[in-house]
């Protein structure tokens, strides 16, 4: 199970239009689809359709990177970092060794 | 050939009045009976008064409903209008109530924000610039 996790989390990872959607849900989370295809042509120049956007945000949303709430007549997007922990834990930083006086 | 008037689809053509003339600040331009209780309701901006209309349409038709409710799902407007400065017309709007989509972001050489008009549509504004 924990093999299938990380194969979403890497394959969301690998792209770089959908390493800039997370870039721009960090920079303001809870975006509609809207917002988010305004800031992938506007701010990246990225010239991809809002199908394509759905998308990637299908992928993100698979890997638990993105998260989609319902308010009222409105769906947002919200970035969840927590699945990026699998990463650290996997191959996590050695401790430093410990200094003997 | 000139845009002369578009329009927006409301639930309510007496609730619109009040959100589109008291809250947002246009002005009435025409306001006739055409049947029922539906009436030709335009507005105009008080900047630009023999500028495009506005109209209010009943939103009556069966298919509005499903093809508003598709747009606002994915928070695309129907409409845009142009104000000086974003920030303080959201500023302004936040403080009478109205809701936002879309908090002032610039977009490259634009700054934009999404606010709903409480008749069934969303409303983007936006300033372009210098």
């Amino acid at each position: 199970m924990l093999g299938g996790v990380a194969d979403e989390l890497f394959k969301a990872l690998a792209d770089p239009t959908r390493r800039t959607i997370l870039d721009e849900l960090a920079d303001r989370s809870g975006q509609t689809l809207f917002e988010i295809c305004g800031r992938l042509s506007m701010r990246h120049q990225l010239g991809i359709s809002r199908q394509a956007v759905s998308q990637h945000l299908a992928v993100l949303e698979a890997a638990g990177l993105v998260e989609t709430r319902r308010e009222g007549r409105y769906k947002y997007h919200d970035l969840n970092t927590a699945p990026l922990r699998q990463i650290t834990e996997r191959w996590p930083e050695p401790e430093p060794e410990e200094s003997t006086p | 050939m000139k845009i002369h008037l578009t329009s927006v689809f409301v639930d309510d053509q007496a609730k619109a009045e009040r959100f589109y003339v008291d809250v947002l600040g246009f002005v009435k331009k025409h306001d006739v009976p055409v049947g029922g209780e539906d009436r030709w309701l335009t507005v105009v901006s008080p900047e630009e008064p023999g500028g495009t209309e506005l109209l209010l349409e009943p939103a009556g038709h069966p298919a509005v409903k499903p093809y508003r409710d598709a747009l606002v799902t994915d928070g695309i407007p129907i409409a845009q209008f142009a104000v000086a400065d974003v920030r303080a017309e959201y500023e302004r709007l936040a403080a009478l109530g109205v809701h936002f989509t879309q908090e002032p972001v610039e977009m490259g050489p634009v700054v934009t924000a999404v606010f709903d008009d409480t008749c069934g549509n969303l409303i983007q504004i936006a300033t372009q610039p210098e």
